[in-house]
């Protein structure tokens, strides 16, 4: 973890409620790690997945659910923010050599960072997005130059028609490890099917460094807290 | 120079501080988190989480909601057991804490009060145990036992026959008076008084209609809760000859003098550590500057000028 100052370099709008924002200065972050802004105006600290990190640049894609991430749209250009970056244990690299990544709705973002690493070192990588609609399914063209990409959606406005867990069954038999992140229904429903896989988790959070215990969670290993031995867990190791 | 006078050692309980900073329990983990981030022997002391008898997970999440100057926790004593803390977690905070720390202690009866706060008897690296009589979110306890006075005095009594380090008991803010009740502290025994653990409180998920802590209500800590902080440690100060810890909502070296200037021999610093984790750090380097501004040699000589 470091506390750095990072720079806004753009804040942009992707679809009706998710936005795009690329920051600079950032020493150091790994795939599935995650970042804390200090919004100005606000007392905590706010968890980001990071969804891309090169030369000291991250980008964070966030959606608007509150009123947090809704005066996140009104940074500018230019904007400091006080973060806090490299936290968590992010996801494991060499795993698989045909390794599944699973993405539902905002829970793409990390799985971007992650796809090119992998890319990069050679795997054969498969990305299964999933959402209610085609408007979930964000960085569609970019995912495609990291592996072979699926989709799903709920009303079937685009790929297959259906949830991720019956979309993933004829993918899991190709795979021997898959990378999961998305609603906790859907981390649920795909931990339960199979446990060959890791699931990064969203929590509300204190501190985001380990010490309030504000975001433990059971495991089999007894209590384990999502920002600093996560946000990345071992399906096999989650008590749902 | 002015500055070379300066001085923030701070005596508490017998025992030298370097300095009147002392991390509060709960927002500082074990200690040997920090040490990743900070030397941490830097610090006055440390509070460590609150410990009970047995192991507890606490509440299901969300136990955490923000506030507009603050945050509400209902974390609800998760915490390894104090067989594990007295054990392995004061082991491994040795490794990177030399001084001596104070050991918070949770409960939910006499029993488990008098069991967890001697069972530190030995612990050489422990100075202090503080009785945490005043968590808003444990069930049929904490609390409880920090909100009646003639209750909270025999809890005390009952401690002090066995535990043998000196004894802290750490208040809550939820009461019609808490000066009788550090009186009652204090005639039954305790050594010191911490000051003010959380108030209750509650944020609503407007979307969901339903709090957004699980088990409803929370402590309200964070800037927002100072000037009641403040208050309360003065009111106490004047009603006790004991020594006042003050905490609640401090987050800077200013507010740590004003603190003393209200009656705390030391302060405790919590929720800003969760926010900034430098925090402490920060104030400990900022102290000296401040008091030269405000000509300050020596911090005892504020403690309840007001």
């Amino acid at each position: 973890m470091k506390k750095e100052i990072l720079k806004v370099q753009s804040n942009e709008r992707l679809t009706d409620t998710i936005y795009e924002m690329k920051l600079s200065g950032c020493s150091s972050m790994l795939p599935g790690q995650f970042v804390e802004l200090l919004i100005p105006g606000f007392s905590l600290r706010r968890p980001f997945s990071v969804a891309e990190y090169s030369k000291g640049i991250i980008t964070i894609i966030y959606k608007v659910t509150g009123r947090g991430t809704e005066e996140m749209t009104a940074i500018k250009k230019n904007a400091k923010i006080d973060t806090l970056t490299g936290l968590g244990r992010g996801f494991s690299l060499s795993g698989s050599e045909h390794p599944l990544l699973i993405g539902g709705g905002i829970g793409i973002a990390p799985l971007i960072y992650l796809a090119r690493v992998l890319y990069e070192r050679e795997k054969s990588v498969k990305i299964l997005l999933c959402g209610r609609c085609k408007n979930d399914l964000i960085k569609r063209e970019e995912l495609k130059k990291y592996g072979e990409v699926f989709y799903a959606t709920d009303d079937g406005s685009c790929g297959f028609k259906g949830n991720a867990l019956e979309a993933a069954q004829s993918l899991f038999k190709q795979t021997d490890h898959y990378y999961a992140c998305g609603p906790m229904p859907m981390l649920k429903a795909l931990a339960k099917n199979n446990n060959k896989g890791e699931l990064s988790l969203e929590a509300h959070m204190g501190c985001g460094f380990g010490a309030c215990m504000g975001c433990s969670i059971e495991t089999t290993e007894g209590p384990k807290r999502v920002c600093k031995e996560g946000p990345v867990f071992l399906a096999s190791e989650l008590l749902f | 120079m002015e500055t070379k006078k300066i001085t923030l050692g701070t005596k508490l309980l017998g025992y030298q501080l370097d300095n009147p900073i002392i991390a509060a329990s709960g927002t500082f983990g074990f200690g040997y988190e920090f040490a990743e981030y900070y030397d941490i022997n830097i610090l006055g002391s440390i509070s460590l989480k609150g410990t009970t008898k047995e192991a507890r997970y606490g509440n299901p999440l969300p136990r955490i909601a923000e506030c507009p100057v603050g945050m509400i926790n209902a974390i609800g004593l998760q915490n390894p057991g104090v067989e594990r803390v007295r054990t392995e977690e004061l082991s491994k905070l040795k490794r990177y804490y030399s001084k001596k720390v104070i050991a918070n202690v949770g409960g939910h009866s006499f029993e488990e009060y008098v069991y967890v706060s001697s069972a530190f008897n030995d612990s050489e690296s422990v100075l202090a145990v503080e009785l945490n009589v005043s968590c808003p979110n444990v069930k049929g306890g904490g609390m409880v036992f920090g909100t009646d006075p003639e209750i909270l005095g025999r809890l005390v009594k009952e401690v002090k026959k066995s535990c043998t380090k000196p004894l802290i008991v750490k208040l809550s803010p939820n009461v019609k008076d808490i000066s009788e009740m550090a009186l009652s502290a204090e005639s039954n025994g305790a050594d010191g008084i911490s000051a003010i653990n959380t108030l209750l409180g509650m944020r609503i998920d407007l979307k969901a209609r339903k709090p957004v802590i699980s088990v409803g209500k929370g402590g309200y800590s964070g800037k927002g809760i100072f000037p009641v902080a403040l208050k309360m440690v003065n009111d106490i100060y004047k009603s006790v000859s004991i020594p006042v810890i003050g905490m609640g909502g401090i987050s800077d070296s200013y507010d740590v003098i004003e603190m003393m200037m209200a009656g705390a021999t030391c302060v405790m610093i919590g929720t800003e550590n969760l926010i900034n984790p430098y925090a402490c750090k920060d104030i400990i380097e900022e102290l000296p500057i401040t008091m030269e501004k405000l000509q300050i040699n020596n911090l005892s000589e504020i403690v309840g000028c007001v």
